[in-house]
């Protein structure tokens, strides 16, 4: 083989500038995300449980966000009737963060871990915490 | 391998019946699954045809008389006030105006003359968005973001909107501001019912529509004393109707062919 030295030294150093990365954090797993819900209006309610089933909520909660965007600003249509038949007012700012008032432990703890940017809060003012 | 007519026609026949009720049994669980959910309007909602404003400028006495219908709008919108800073980046959705810019074809044109009423020529005129009846600004916005509700309303989907600013060339009336800046640390006393509007999209008047979902009618009209009536155009029984039958009523710009939905009493019993 030609220039078998340079090739192996060239294939060496590429080997390990790919693997670099992943030699870098090993071991330094970011946090499993955990998002808390215990604010003051959750704690005080007497069955804890949100519009929907947990796991509803966990999965298809941006979906539902933007459904009720659309039926909210294009439709007009305001009141959300769940599956138990509750009516809830469809607001991320005066329904959904009335009780999850904790938005940096509720949303971005799972966000940042995802990494998704939601850009919700560019206009829709979250709530003000610690106050 | 021997399959023979008659056993090929009861296996095709089983698989057919399998495959049906398969089908079946799958369109219920999906039904089931899907969300049992359902949207509606608020039952307190005020429902009208063709919303529209009557503003009797004549009821519109001191500079408070003005200053309360501004506040009242820009406060719970939480419309930034920029003018300290960038006077002609200025955010409004109700504002004042002289006569000669609000009516310029009444002023300048052919129905110019100099010797206009004193009081109507530096009598400032209460303006906001007009919302059209075949508004410019919906035909040329690319994403929709703008669009006419069924009850007139010009309404406006700030997720939609890419702030190209075409709506601000269609409008005829300047009823529209563009947000140069995040307009959060302009905005004095944050109202945290109604969000802000964020850096590169437009905004104007929307007739309330949060407040008409709930029963309200829109805030100036309900600090204004009277001075601005709102009501439904199609319903022949509204106070909009009555006044405007009862009145001599201008519209802006009305050769434009825009039909305003914002009329206004100029020479009113008040004035």
């Amino acid at each position: 083989m030609y220039d078998s030295r340079k090739i192996i030294t060239g294939l060496i150093i590429f080997f390990i500038l790919v693997a670099l990365p992943f030699i870098w954090n090993l071991g330094k797993a970011a946090p499993k995300p955990d998002p808390k819900i215990d604010t003051p209006v959750i704690q005080q309610m007497a069955e804890k449980k949100c519009i929907e089933l947990k796991a509803v909520m966990k999965t298809g909660h941006m979906q539902m966000l933007d459904v009720w965007r659309d039926s909210v600003v294009r439709d007009g249509n305001r009141t959300f009737v769940a599956t138990d038949g509750k009516h809830y007012n469809m607001s991320l700012q005066n329904t959904c963060m009335k009780c999850h008032s904790n938005k940096k432990k509720f949303c971005d703890e799972c966000h940042n871990y995802a990494a998704v940017k939601p850009y919700c809060w560019d206009c829709h003012i979250e709530p003000k915490e610690g106050a | 391998m021997g399959m023979d007519r008659r056993e090929f026609l009861k296996l095709a026949g089983i698989t057919t019946v399998a495959g049906l009720s398969g089908l079946t049994a799958s369109t219920i669980l999906r039904n089931g699954l899907s969300e049992a959910t359902q949207f509606s309007l608020d039952p307190k909602a005020l429902i009208g045809k063709r919303w529209a404003m009557v503003i009797d400028i004549s009821k519109f006495k001191t500079d408070e008389d003005y200053t309360k219908v501004i506040d009242a709008c820009h406060r719970i919108h939480n419309v930034p006030n920029v003018t300290d800073r960038a006077p002609n980046l200025e955010i409004k959705w109700i504002w004042k105006e002289t006569y000669g810019h609000a009516f310029p074809g009444q002023y300048v044109n052919e129905q110019e003359h100099e010797y206009l009423e004193e009081g109507l020529k530096h009598k400032p005129f209460i303006i906001h968005c007009n919302h059209c009846d075949n508004p410019p600004c919906v035909r040329v916005c690319p994403t929709k973001a703008t669009y006419k509700r069924p009850d007139g309303i010009v309404m406006q989907d700030m997720h939609r909107c890419i702030g190209c600013r075409f709506c601000m060339a269609g409008c005829p009336f300047g009823a529209r501001s563009f947000n140069f800046y995040d307009p959060r640390p302009y905005i004095k006393e944050m109202n945290m019912e109604y969000p802000t509007r964020t850096k590169g999209v437009v905004e104007k008047c929307t007739f309330c529509f949060e407040r008409l979902a709930v029963g309200l009618k829109p805030a100036c009209a309900e600090a204004s004393n009277g001075a601005m009536v709102f009501g439904d155009l199609k319903d022949p029984k509204s106070e909009v109707r009555e006044i405007l039958r009862t009145n001599y009523s201008i519209r802006r710009k009305p050769e434009l062919g825009t039909l305003p939905s914002v009329f206004y009493i100029v020479g009113g019993k008040n004035a």
